[in-house]
């Protein structure tokens, strides 16, 4: 179990189950005994009424700070790791629960303050943040994170008693109001509501919670500032529109709960969902994601949520304007008119402070294209990384691993702003947050910094390079003389196939297909054609008509996800079945790091969008300009997808740095690797 | 017989220089000749078999399942009988020459015990019973036994050489490198390489071995009782090839009174499909002989498919005796389950992705016909079967899907 609690991807949505906490001292025994039952059957009905009726308006949700990617978050998250590691004990007896449960009513009720009364001290938020973290947010975590996923058990806790409670004596007033309050979307889940009602009555009769004020900085008045202005937004929002409307994005959201961004929502599901004797669980995680939350948006935000997207983009520092028109099925992805930000960003250049010029380098690369490539984009980004890291020196009063985390943390939300991580770059960075997570406190800083720019370049090295060159050795075995190795795109790996092919003195043919609007295997074919192969070049329109010549079809690879499937650039797969119609071997070349245990069917759910605009255009052809005004179109969409997932049956093999793979062992090399090799 | 054929014999003659040559005709002496001592057994290591044309792997099948003749059982008497004899070091002193002593010499760093694993593997390699990969680990367990090192690094690159003399003697026995590798993994890949005192190390891997050895010679059994299961009353089922795990599981099934009826394809060239029925006709099982060529024909009466593997791959495919492919689509077609009985130390760690991407392991064809000048013989004497066409694989591990295989592969290796 620890091993999984290692920081995870920002991309990976599972990536609520982990966290730093240490086990031990989240899992006391003494709350073991199964209180969830109790709760449901004996939760004291009194109570419960009362919670609605008092003057505090139970209408209000909290937003839940878990899911709160601000600042908010933040400072929970931070209170909550500090107050990780005492349990708040929890009396036997239930009716006790509800007085000790007070961190969570005194959390909860800061919270809908903020989302009602901007006015509200954050102190007292923050305060309530720390205590909250026991135990009360799990009810409404549980739910929405698909219940199964965690293995460590933590016995049932008092939060999800609460919830139950609420939900089952609250009823009355909360619905009806709910529509006011920011989180007008809960309002579909009258429990979550009653919830919180609860949460807050009890915090009154605790207010022990609120004296404890702590001094905020700068960074964290700011954060509860956004938050409040959010709140209110929200608000507006969900009064002219009515829940359904906006928490459309519920339903998304139990997926991807994971980090991000806007609080309010966030609470909705879990509820509703939440399995009871799944929710015990939870509590424990909560801590370490806290942590991990940081401010970065979730990497898979979906972009059809309004309200979320509104949020992120207060945050961004690329101003990315949206396209108007989007294709109907991929409205969840961001779609962004290019080109525009560039010289914004350039502007504000000496005004980004926290962000570190390497960094800030390297995204407006990312962003303009001059990087890309799995491999190149992620090692443009771990030295960027650390560049940084060399750079850093721990604010006063700050921990170095929190710190430097939150700072990674915060580039990282850059970088996708500039675009959308690429999996082997999410696990990366899970790579250098479990390094820094892991370093040991004893360390000095200059000490801790070393170590983790040595951590960064043995990653790249073994990781990547090393890696690289093992595939090869693997590969050229597979090459015969007299074959015709067809690959598409520009894959670096598959580039080194062939070189180091050559230089072996194999005799064999090459068949670079292309695509537009990237035409990358133009780049390849002339670096081919240099070093004196036999090439022929193609685009993929013409690949039924040049697949009865091959015999060996080597393609790179973005991702392999645990079902075999193959994440790779748009036209893999139509290249890829093509092979496999006329039963041509299709080897698949991909390091192991960028292996991923998600599953995916489709290409649909998660992908990136291009410029629309390059598909409309096509250089040198004045005359083609049908096109040129498709904005202004209402009934016309284009769609530059940039992936495509290849499903495992049309690959014959994965060629990794373990060896060469069947696409079904996949997940058994993420089993058994990933844990020790994959993040060393 | 291809042995006597005229095309073999014309390879004999070629090769007469060939050190190996001693137990390709055991058939025509009841005793194996003695090497010659003019061979040196270092020639013999870079390339084994100077003629291509003949898969060593193949010669030793051919000895052990050929069918079955008086002077084979002679020789299987003698066989058994040495067996007797302590396994290491002194059998083959009498044929180790001084240059064996020389080898050792090197291998060993110590000094001038004669031994060699080839001499120790050929003569486990007789045992008719004993499959090659089996007779592999057992030189193997003998060279941990006899070496002389005295360190750990020591006796594991002594080992290692040990294998990699053994598996450059033939390159196309699949399960002969396999069982070589997996014998390696399992025997080093303990705590015994962290113990302080040597001998105490020594004797565990000594254990380690044996025991290992000990597991492959009972893995038959292991394969014959989980395979009977799916032998149920009155089934038809299509055998190819000489398999003796699968020989193993129909004579298991039958003692358990199965009542089934048993097709035994030819197995040209060297039919060994005739010795199978022989076998199985004296179990009392109903055996009915086809041709290869009526595999289709028949395949509307079989319920199921049984076949051995010389090697099963990392893709979950197995490599096997010539024709098992075409079985296997035909049988895909039809919707007939094709099981596979290989024993775990056949697991390899190859991944063909064609007919084609194997090392070619050759087998002179006897067509009875002199062979009109100009004309090719396809002399291939095994072909790939994709995982998508096999059900299921019975082995030592249990019965896996093909895509076990891998998962098992890397659990092995990596």
């Amino acid at each position: 179990m620890e091993l999984r609690r290692a920081p995870r991807t920002v991309i990976d949505p599972k990536v609520r189950q982990v966290g730093f906490i240490t086990p031990g001292a989240t899992l006391p025994p003494a709350r073991s005994h199964s209180v969830p039952t109790d709760a449901c059957s004996t939760s004291p009905p009194a109570l419960d009424v009362s919670l609605p009726g008092s003057s505090i308006s139970p209408v209000m949700i909290p937003p839940p700070r878990h899911a709160s990617a601000d600042g908010l978050s933040s400072l929970a998250r931070s209170a909550a790791t500090a107050a990780a590691p005492v349990p708040v004990p929890v009396p036997a007896s239930h009716l006790r629960r509800d007085t000790v449960q007070i961190p969570v009513g005194s959390y909860n009720p800061s919270e809908t303050l903020l989302g009602s009364s901007p006015m509200m001290s954050p102190s007292s938020g923050l305060d309530a943040g720390s205590e909250f973290s026991n135990e009360v947010p799990t009810s409404t975590w549980l739910g929405r994170r698909g219940s199964g996923k965690f293995a460590s058990s933590f016995p049932a806790t008092s939060g999800e008693m609460m919830a139950m409670k609420t939900t089952g004596g609250g009823g009355g007033g909360s619905t009806p109001k709910s529509s006011l309050t920011t989180a007008s979307v809960v309002k579909a889940l009258p429990g979550v509501s009653e919830k919180d009602g609860g949460a807050l009555i009890e915090m009154q009769n605790e207010g022990t919670s609120k004296p404890q004020k702590q001094k905020t900085s700068k960074a964290e008045r700011r954060a509860i500032q956004e938050a409040q202005r959010a709140a209110k937004a929200a608000a507006k929002e969900a009064g002219g529109v009515k829940p359904s409307a906006s928490s459309g994005g519920a339903v998304p959201a139990l997926k991807q709960g994971k980090v991000a961004k806007p609080s309010s929502q966030r609470k909705d599901g879990p509820q509703v969902t939440a399995p009871v004797t799944s929710s015990e669980k939870k509590v424990v995680d909560r801590l370490p994601e806290k942590d991990r939350k940081k401010d970065v948006p979730h990497p898979r935000m979906q972009f059809d949520d309004k309200h979320r997207v509104e949020k992120a983009k207060r945050r961004a520092v690329v101003n990315q304007s949206e396209a108007r028109s989007r294709v109907e099925l991929f409205r969840h992805l961001p779609q962004y008119i290019r080109g525009t930000q560039l010289p914004d960003l350039e502007s504000k250049f000496f005004q980004l402070d926290p962000i570190h010029p390497s960094v800030y380098k390297v995204g407006l690369q990312y962003l303009s294209g001059d990087i890309s490539g799995g491999n190149a984009r992620c090692i443009a980004m771990l030295l960027a990384f650390k560049e940084a890291i060399k750079d850093y020196s721990t604010p006063p009063e700050k921990a170095l691993v929190r710190d430097l985390t939150a700072k990674i943390g915060s580039y990282v939300s850059f970088f996708i702003e500039c675009r959308p991580l690429s999996i082997s770059m999410g696990n990366a960075i899970k790579f250098l947050k479990s390094r820094i997570a892991k370093l040991p406190h004893t360390l000095s800083e200059s000490e801790a910094k070393s170590s983790l720019q040595s951590d960064i370049d043995r990653f790249i090295n073994e990781k990547i390079v090393i890696a690289d060159k093992v595939i090869v050795r693997h590969a050229v075995t597979k090459i015969r003389d007299g074959d015709v190795l067809l690959t598409y795109g520009s894959s670096s790996v598959v580039e080194m196939i062939f070189l180091y092919a050559l230089e072996l003195g194999k005799h064999f043919r090459v068949v670079v297909v292309d695509s537009r609007p990237k035409l990358d295997g133009q780049a390849l074919l002339c670096r081919l054609v240099a070093k004196g192969l036999n090439c022929t070049y193609t685009h993929i329109n013409a690949i039924s008509y040049i697949m009865h010549e091959v015999t060996r079809v080597f393609l790179g690879a973005s991702s392999v996800l645990s079902n075999g499937t193959v994440y790779s650039r748009v036209g893999t797969a139509c290249v890829a079945m093509a092979a496999h119609a006329f039963q041509v071997p299709v080897l698949v070349c991909c390091e192991a790091y960028k292996f991923h245990e998600r599953v995916q069917l489709d290409s649909i759910c998660s992908n990136e969008l291009g410029d629309p605009d390059v598909i409309s255009k096509v250089p040198g052809w004045k005359d083609l300009n049908h096109l040129d005004n498709w904005a202004d179109n209402e009934n016309l969409q284009l769609l530059n997808l940039t992936y495509d997932a290849t499903p495992s049956d049309y690959v014959s093999m994965i060629i990794t740095d373990y060896g060469m793979l069947p696409p079904t062992s996949v997940p058994v090399l993420v089993r058994e690797y990933r844990r020790e090799h994959l993040w060393i | 017989m291809w042995l006597r054929s005229a095309s073999f014999v014309l390879d004999k003659r070629l090769q007469q220089q060939e050190p190996s040559s001693f137990f390709h005709d055991p058939r025509d002496s009841a005793q194996p000749p003695p090497p010659s001592p003019s061979v040196d057994p270092m020639d013999q290591n870079p390339d084994p078999n100077p003629n291509h044309g003949i898969s060593a792997y193949y010669q030793t099948r051919a000895e052990h399942h050929a069918v079955v003749s008086s002077d084979w059982l002679a020789q299987a008497q003698a066989a058994i009988g040495r067996g007797a004899a302590p396994p290491s070091g002194c059998w083959p002193s009498a044929a180790a020459s001084s240059a064996v002593a020389a080898r050792t010499g090197s291998v060993g760093g110590g000094g001038g015990k004669p031994f060699s694993v080839i001499d120790e593997f050929n003569y486990w390699r007789k045992k008719p019973d004993l499959a090659e990969a089996v007779a592999a680990i057992m030189a193997l367990a003998a060279v941990i036994r006899s070496s002389e090192a005295t360190t750990m690094m020591e006796l594991e690159i002594e080992l290692k050489k040990a294998s990699d003399t053994l598996k450059s003697w033939d390159t196309t026995s699949i399960s002969l490198s396999a069982g070589c590798d997996l014998f390696m993994r399992y025997v080093t890949r303990t705590s015994a390489l962290e113990y302080e005192d040597f001998d105490a190390a020594k004797l565990r891997l000594i254990e380690r071995g044996e025991k290992f050895g000990e597991i492959s010679l009972k893995a038959r059994r292991t394969i014959a009782m989980l395979g009977q299961d799916f032998i149920f009353d009155s089934c038809t089922i299509l055998v190819h090839g000489f398999s003796r795990v699968v020989f193993e599981v129909l004579k298991l099934a039958a003692s358990n009174r199965k009542l089934f009826r048993v097709l035994c394809t030819e197995g040209r060239p060297d039919r060994t499909g005739l010795r199978f029925s022989n076998e199985l006709a004296a179990l009392g099982v109903p055996v009915k002989l086809l041709i290869d060529s009526a595999v289709a024909y028949s395949m509307d009466e079989v319920d199921m498919v049984f076949v051995g593997a010389d090697g099963v791959v990392e893709s979950g495919g197995i490599i096997n005796m010539m024709g098992t492919y075409q079985i296997a689509l035909v049988a895909h077609s039809m919707n007939k389950p094709v099981y596979v009985a290989a024993e775990s130390y056949k697991f390899a760690r190859l991944y063909p992705l064609d007919q084609k991407d194997l090392a070619p392991a050759l087998r002179p064809i006897d067509f009875g016909v002199p062979i009109p000048s100009g004309v090719e013989v396809e002399t291939s004497a095994r072909d790939y079967t994709p995982p998508q066409y096999l059900t299921l694989l019975f082995t030592d591990l249990g019965v896996l899907t093909p895509s076990v295989v891998s998962d098992e592969l890397i659990q092995l290796y990596l």
